[in-house]
Formats: structure tokens, sequence, C-alpha cells
């Protein structure tokens, strides 16, 4: 996960710069032009045809364009202040083809012409000519029928770019004041929106439009004990999502009750930084942790990224192949562990699944953007590894007769490849609650929000952090904790798993930013579970004197 | 026109921006570069491509209402829609009471950061490049993985109060995982330039392979303190998150590793080993670097930590103000100065230590501390009576490079790396440091 690239933007976050920058991701415009339905469908369907034709007829056996249209709007405040109102606006179109069996591809800044996009399909048969004498194995794609002229929107019920600045504005500086007033010393919070306009053609038959939207609100409070100069703070337990501006018009039944109220597809940020505030005071006198082996039982909103990393990328067929290894990395889950059939990845609790169709989800799409309809599969079946996540070139490789549907590009200028679809950890079929999970933990530690994190290059040994740590003692909460850390390794993590609470406590975590690919581009992607208890596992004390 | 202006074509293009301006205050910056890459995997070329950007970012000013709007194209009428974009942003904008104004003219320092060698890499050098590296890993029955981009660019400014500046850059990133096919070894090489001629792929990738074979059949040793001898990648990573951290204002704010209680800062103080000195440079041959920050502020010689004590912060120019202090902007450019100890000479006065050559994941655990995670990767060994031994299996560190660098032992002769985190290059020294924390072990190859 490319978090880097958000604190860079946003100015927030643990030990980041606290200066807001201008992201590079398109031209800013006015708040107005983003609701502006930039090219009608007709006039999409017209340039794409002309693409689509110039490929096949420079002697490309298969093309694809997508016009894209991206919006982004965040609006960033610390304290009392506005620091930065940034909207962004990027259009253009990118062309694939296979021409004498290999990939080439080409991209066009603001191509509102026909002749635009045939150049376009020209240079890409150009490029894929150009490498095929460096190729080994033609292309080989999984078929996938045309499904003719189409559209998905994503189901949203308030666009939160119709949404005035103003009202943003101030429910940040309200939210702010109310941080300030519960004892933070300093806040800064974000609202991020992002609206992808996509339209898909290929010469399969197919011409996709699609409207995508997501939304996160976050923040971090911070607080400083002035004697002893230390100082904590508490991030947002909000989720980034798939949503519009519903997801901060929060519904009481959306609010989780507990020891610290959670989320599910509401988000009410005015308790949670209420909560936040006084937690981070609290975070300052808590007990620091004393190393050795827990029980712990872990919220979904911490849960998310140990999914993402432990499972969601290990099972991404191209690192499995070596694709990544001079970046992201490569697998431990290799083809004959796979092949296997026995391959305990987990537990016979362990349940995950993929799926590109969840509503609210980051992942969620129609089609993805290779033109594959988008479905929900098994990766981990009662502990078993039973798959991995492929995309059209890929999917003969593991004997399968179609797309998994989890290809993506973030941009009209990248070009798309196997991405993350949402993995998540399927909820237990037994009736139980997060209280019954607790009631025969001897000594544990119940973690509630994503911190820090790290896992090695082959996706075997990982450490994370989180936001709040309670000592479970007997069955019971005995209290805040801090400079807490767990280490595992994967497959031991996996298999530790006792139990997992029903779909009553089922929510969505996720990320806005993970990276992958060289140069590198950003995927959001959610990762859903419900809490979920995993036995003996090693917490170490992070507590250090400079 | 082309995308990579001369300083009379840009000089041109703004001062007509500004004629456009009726705010209080405008500045202008633009920028244009050109990058290609290529990207291959399983020893084969996996995809090339390469981006073309220019932009053009206005930010105009009534007061202390400001709004910026940015284009990408250069034709007249689109400058004067990016003029007016601006004053309309900043006419609904709030007041940003930290809003200082724009600079007057500027001097600045000359660097020179712009190579004609690396500014004409075309499509067929750069695959000559990487097919001196395929071909060796083909030879030798090895697995390459690479990745090579060249990028050629300038960047320029002017405002409303007479300030122009202009800087052209050009820069080469050339990195490589070589891995046995049995996948029980890996070695890793990364190289960063200004000048496409100082890249030399066949030794780089020499290099990847000698580790890559050195690291097959690693051993497990127990975690614990061990004394560590980084090179200049791994080490980049750990330090870097210290040039992050070097803001006045969070220190002030009593939110930073360099904060005291009751709003004091260690600025001043000894906080490691009396042999590091950490500077910036632009004018430093081997690492040049723009001359000027990007609201026009000069970027000088200027040493940040100074045998072991913290002599300086980076301010925004509102911050300085407000505290009556020199506005430092951040830095363009890192360095560490060195000492005389050779690679080798580390390793051969070493009784039991650890050779680390990259490390990976790194993330931030506490930020009052420092303190970060990671692992170790592609190629690590111990040392045992000034010779290495044989390869160790991977290991998870928690470690602040504060305190690493207070248990420095001796310091090598810096050279230009680039972070395998951040893309960033550094002049950064080999170090031996000793107590240094590993706390588990990792499978991965």
């Amino acid at each position: 996960m490319n978090r880097r690239d958000f604190m860079q933007w946003a100015g927030l976050g643990a030990g980041a710069v606290m200066l807001p920058t201008i992201p590079v991701i398109g031209r800013s415009v006015s708040p107005e032009a983003l609701l502006d339905n930039a090219i009608d469908i007709a006039t999409k369907k017209r340039l794409a045809d002309a693409a689509l034709n110039a490929a096949t007829a420079k002697g490309a056996t298969y093309a694809d364009i997508r016009i894209g249209r991206y919006l982004n709007q965040f609006v960033i405040t610390r304290e009392d202040k506005v620091q930065n109102l940034v909207n962004t606006e990027s259009y253009g179109v990118g062309v694939r083809v296979i021409a004498d069996g290999c990939w080439g591809f080409a991209a066009i800044a603001d191509a509102k012409s026909e002749a635009q996009t045939a150049k376009a399909a020209e240079e890409a048969v150009a490029i894929a000519k150009a490498n095929a004498r460096l190729l080994k194995e033609p292309v080989q794609l999984a078929p996938v029928k045309g499904f003719g002229e189409v559209s998905w929107k994503a189901p949203i019920t308030k666009n939160a770019f119709e949404v005035p600045v103003k009202e943003k504005v101030d429910l940040l500086l309200s939210v702010n004041d109310a941080a300030m007033k519960n004892g933070a010393n300093y806040v800064n919070s974000v609202l991020f929106m992002v609206n992808e306009q996509k339209y898909f053609a290929s010469t399969d038959g197919s011409y996709i439009d699609q409207d995508i939207h997501r939304i996160w609100p976050t923040f971090t409070v911070t607080t400083i004990d002035p004697k002893t100069g230390k100082f904590a703070t508490r991030e947002s337990l909000s989720s980034p999502m798939g949503m519009g501006y519903e997801y901060l018009q929060a519904n009481p039944a959306d609010s989780v009750k507990g020891i610290t109220t959670r989320y599910n597809m509401g988000y009410d940020m005015l308790e949670d930084i209420t909560s936040a505030a006084q937690q981070a005071k609290e975070k300052l006198n808590a007990k620091s942790v004393e190393a050795g082996k827990y029980d712990l039982v872990l919220d979904p909103s911490h849960l998310w990224l140990t999914i993402h990393e432990s499972v969601g990328h290990p099972l991404e067929l191209d690192r499995v192949l070596g694709y990544e290894a001079n970046f992201a990395g490569t697998s431990f889950a290799t083809l004959d562990k796979w092949q296997s059939k026995n391959f305990n990845y987990g537990s016979p609790e362990v349940n995950l699944f993929a799926d590109k169709t969840q509503k609210g989800s980051l992942g969620a799409v129609g089609w993805d953007d290779e033109g594959v309809n988008t479905k929900r599969w098994d990766l981990v079946k009662d502990g078993t590894l039973v798959n991995y996540q492929a995309i059209r070139d890929q999917a003969h490789i593991i004997g399968e007769k179609e797309s998994h549907g989890c290809c993506y590009a973030d941009n009209w200028g990248s070009v798309q490849f196997q991405r993350m679809a949402n993995v998540s950890l399927a909820p237990g079929k037994a009736p139980l609650s997060v209280e019954d999970m607790i009631k025969d933990v001897k000594k544990g530690i119940y973690i509630i929000g994503d911190g820090s994190f790290s896992i090695d290059q082959q996706r075997y040994n990982f450490q994370f952090g989180g936001q709040l740590f309670y000592e479970i003692k007997d069955g019971k909460i005995a209290g805040m904790l801090k400079d807490v850390s767990y280490q595992s390794n994967t497959q031991e993590f996996w298999n530790s798993c006792v139990k997992v609470c029903d779909e009553r406590d089922y929510r969505l975590g996720g990320s806005f930013f993970d990276g992958k690919g060289q140069p590198s581009q950003s995927s959001a992607v959610s990762h859903g579970s419900s809490t979920a208890r995993f036995n003996g596992v090693n917490v170490i004390n992070t507590a250090r004197k400079i | 026109m082309a995308i990579i202006l001369t300083e009379a074509e840009a000089k041109a293009i703004l001062q007509k921006v500004l004629a456009f301006s009726k705010a209080d205050e405008c500045e202008a910056n633009i920028l244009g570069e050109q990058r290609g890459n290529i990207r291959y995997a399983r020893n084969e070329v996996s995809t090339s491509g390469g981006l073309i950007n220019q932009n053009l970012a206005v930010q105009s000013a009534f007061g202390k209402k400001v709004g910026t709007a940015t284009i990408d194209e250069f034709d007249d009428a689109s400058l004067e829609k990016v003029v007016r974009r601006s004053e309309e942003l900043a006419q609904l904008a709030p007041e940003n009471p930290e809003y200082m104004g724009v600079l007057g003219p500027q001097t600045y320092g000359t660097s020179k950061g712009f190579f004609e060698s690396t500014a004409n890499v075309d499509p067929a050098k750069r695959a000559e490049a990487v097919a001196v590296s395929l071909a060796q890993t083909r030879e030798k029955n090895l697995v390459g993985a690479g990745f090579l981009e060249d990028s050629r660019g300038y960047s320029a400014m002017m405002n409303s109060k007479g300030l122009f500046a202009y800087y052209p850059s050009t820069n080469v990133n050339f990195s490589l995982t070589v891995r046995t096919p049995d996948g029980k070894g890996s070695g890793y090489v990364i190289r960063g330039f200004s000048d496409f001629d100082k890249l030399n792929t066949q030794s780089a990738t020499q290099i990847a392979v000698q580790k890559c074979l050195a690291s097959v059949d690693a051993r497990a040793l127990e975690p614990g303190k061990y004394t560590v001898i980084l090179e200049p990648t791994a080490a980049s990573v750990l330090l870097e998150n210290i040039f992050f951290n070097l803001d006045a204002r969070s220190t002030d704010e009593g939110r930073s590793f360099l904060s005291k209680p009751g709003g004091k800062s260690k600025l001043g103080e000894k906080i490691v080993d009396e042999r590091v000195t950490i500077y910036s440079d632009p004018a430093n041959a081997d690492l040049p670097a723009a001359p000027w920050s990007g609201d026009g502020r000069p970027q000088e010689k200027i040493n940040w930590i100074e045998k072991g004590v913290v002599k300086n912060l980076a301010y925004s120019r509102f911050w300085a103000q407000k505290n009556g202090v020199k506005a430092t902007p951040f830095p363009n450019n890192v360095i560490m100065a060195g000492g005389d100890s050779s690679l080798e000479e580390m390793i051969k006065s070493t009784k039991r230590g650890i050779l680390v050559t990259k490390l990976w994941y790194i993330r931030s655990v506490d930020p009052q501390t420092l303190l970060l995670t990671g692992l170790t990767r592609d190629g690590t060994f111990f040392i045992e009576d000034g010779v290495i031994k044989f390869p160790v299996k991977n290991f998870r560190f928690n470690e602040s490079p504060i305190i690493m660098l207070n248990n420095l032992e001796a310091l090598g002769k810096p050279e230009r790396t680039v972070s395998t985190e951040s893309d960033r290059n550094y002049l950064i020294p080999p170090m031996k440091i000793r107590e240094f924390t590993f706390s588990s072990l990792s499978d991965a190859v």
C-alpha cells in the first residue's frame, strides 16, 4: 500500500511533514467544472470505433480503448484553518492492442477527435510489432463475450461532487473544533473524493460506460503531555468506501457500539473525533505492553490491512510468476502449493474470497478494465489454498477458461494490469458476537484500527500496529495498552485463527493507495471481515528512548 | 513547441502569463519533462513506455485570498484561461492567514544538473543498456527482473514582483533483481545518475549476479543485536526518515523526534555521534540539484547536522516570520559526509557482524523516537573474523536511525545511491553500526 503518496498529498500521518501540497494528478479546475458531462456517449462510441478500426486495419488481432475522465477533490484542514482546496481533472484515451502476438499500448491526452484516437491506436500497433521481436510466447487471451452497449453506475444516493465545497469545509472545521474542545492539541482532517468516468470498448464487441465514486473522510488527532513531552495520535476509524456523500450521513444502525464505536456503511465523523481526542489523551497514560504471546481479538477496522498484505498480495498471480520480482516482490504461495490441493493457508475456520461486486466496496464495478464482467470467487476454502487472482492473459496458466475480472489501470495513460480484487474473510457460520469472542480469552489484546505495517517481499514475516489496544485479562477488558506491535508469519498466523464472528459484525476496511508496478500505479481496494481471534501471537514492545 | 523549453522560451511564456494577471499578486511555475522506461521480468522485456508531461500552475492572490489553477496547454488562449480561473478560485477561497505574499527577485547559485548524454537517450540506447544486462542473466541461467527509467526536464518560475528562476535537469535510475531459477538466491543493484554516460549496466548487473549466487542456501541466525555494515542503499532508506522530519513547525509544536518537553527543541543539541555531518549543497557535482525551492527561495549549502549537533531546521516562510528566524527551505538534495574507511576495511575489522546490502518495506513505528521497522532483502551475509562466511536468512529489524547513528563504528566514502522506498537520490557513505536490533527471522528470499 502506497501510503506515502497520501501523506505527501494530504500532509497527514505520523511523522509526515505537515505541509499540504497539490497533487500532480491532473489539472485543477473549478468545483463546478467537475459536474460537466464532458463527452456524450455517442461521441465516445465514435471515438472508440475510430481507434478499434484503425488498430484492426494496421493488423491488430485484438484492440481495446479506454476513454477516461478522472476527477478528484480534496478539502484539507488543520484546527480552524482550511489549508487547501484542490480540484483536479484528467481526461484522455489509452489504446491497447495485440499485434504479432504481442501487447502494445499508447495513450493520448485530451483526445476529442477520431483522428486522435486512431493515431493512438496506430502507435500502439507499431509498438506491439516492434516488441514482438523480443517475444518468446504469444499472448493468450481467455475468451470473453461482447456485451454490446451496456452501462454500470455505482449505487450512490448523493454525489459528493454536487455537495457545495462550503458544506464540506464547515463539516471538517466543526469536526476539528470538537477535537480541540475534547483536549486535542492539534488536528488535521481531510475529505477526499474521487469520480472515475470510464468508457471501455473492444474488438470483442463491448461498449461499456461506467461511473465510479469513492469517498474517504479521515483525520489525525494529536495530544501532547507538556511535562514529559510525549505525544500520541489517534487516527480516524473511517474506511475509504465506494460510496457517495451518503457515507457521511450517519445512520445509528451503522454504528457498532462497544468499547469504542466503530462504523459500517455510514460514518459519524463528529462522534468518532470526539472519542479520538479523549482516547489520544488516554493513550499518553496507558500501560506499556509487556512483550510475549497473546491471544489477539482483531476488529475489522484493523484486520483489513493484515488481510490485504498477507492474503491479497501473495495470491496475485503476476507476483507468483515473478513479474513483480524487482519491486513489490514474489510470493510464498507458489504454484506447487496450489497444485497440491492441500496447502493449509489457515485453520478450517478460514475462508477467504475475492469479490469485485460487493456494494459499497472500493473494488466494485460492473466490468473490469478489459471488459470482463465481475464476480466473486474463492481463494482459500476451509483453510486450503484453492485459487489466485488472474486476468485474461494469465487465466490459461492456472487452467481457467475465463478471467477473474480484476484488471485495472489507475489512469487513461497507464496500461491496465492485474490488480487486487476486494479480498475478504468470510464471516463465521455459528452465531458469535465480539463479547463471546473475548469472554474466554485469558491473556489477550483487543486491537481496533490500523497502524504501522510491514511485510517481507514474499509475504511470510509481517509486523502490524494499530490505533487502540485493550488488554484482555480472564475474559474481561482490563484497560488501554500502548507500544504494541505483533509479529507473525502468514501461514502460522492464519492457522492460529480459532474463531470468526458471524455476519452481523461483517464490515469493510480498505485503502485508496495500493501501490504496484514500475512506474507505480495506485489502486483502491476494500477488505471485509468480522472480528476474528488468533491465539498465541507474538507481541513486541516498541517503546524506545532517544 | 518542444516540451523541454530553453530559458528564453520559458521566460517568454511566463511573461505572457503575468501580462494577463489582474490580481494583486501572481506567481507562475512551469515545467516540462520527458521520461522513457523499459521494464523486464523473467529475462524478458515486459513493458516499455514513455511519458510526456508539461504543466503550468498559476497562483493568484487578492489580499490573503489565494487560488491556484493549472493547465497543460500553452497557447495564448489557454494561458489567459488559466490566469482567469486562478483568479476566480482566489475570489472564492477563504482568507489564508498564513499567506506571505510572493518574493522579490533573488540571487541563485549555479548547479549543473542537465546532461546531453541523458537528454539524448533514445529507445535504441535504452534497449541496448538493458540488453547487456539481460545477456548476462540469460547466459548464467539466472532470472533477471529490472527497470530502467531516464528523464529530462526543466522547471521555471516568475512572479509579479520580478522574480525569475530556471533549472534544467536529467536523471537515470536503473534497478535489477537477479534470482536463481529455484528461488533460493536473490541479489539486487540500484544506480542513479544525472549523466547517463556514468551508468554501466554491465558492471551493475555483475554485482546483482554476484550477490544472487552468494546468497544461495542462507542459514538462520538467532535474531538479536548485531554489528551491521550497511551498504549506502540500505542506509539511505533509514536515514531519509531523519531528512523528512527536519520541519521546524512540527518540532516547535511538540510532535517531532526533535521536540522536547515544554515546547522546546533539540536545535543546537548533539543527538548523534560527532562523526555525523548531514548537509545539502545544490552545487555538488555528484548530486546536482535546483538552486531554488518551489516558492523561489534560494537553496544554499547548509548543514542540518554538524558533528552530531542539530544545526538547522526547515521553515515555511510563515513559521520563520512568526519565530523571527531565517526561512530556510526544505532541501533539494541531502548528503552525508563520510569517513576514510572502505567497505573492505570495515568487513576486515569486524569480528562478528552482518553485511546488509538492501532493506525493504520500511515503515514508521513510533514518530517520537523515529523507530522504524522493515526487513533485509536480496543478499544478507554473516561476517566472522574479518571475512564474509556465509549468507544468512533475512531479518526483520526494529531500530531508530537516531539510535543507530549513536552506535556508529565507522564511515566509508559517500556514494550516489537511490532510496528503494522514495526513489530519491542521495550521497550516503557505507557505515558500520554496533548493536543494531534484529527482532525476528523471515523465510523470504
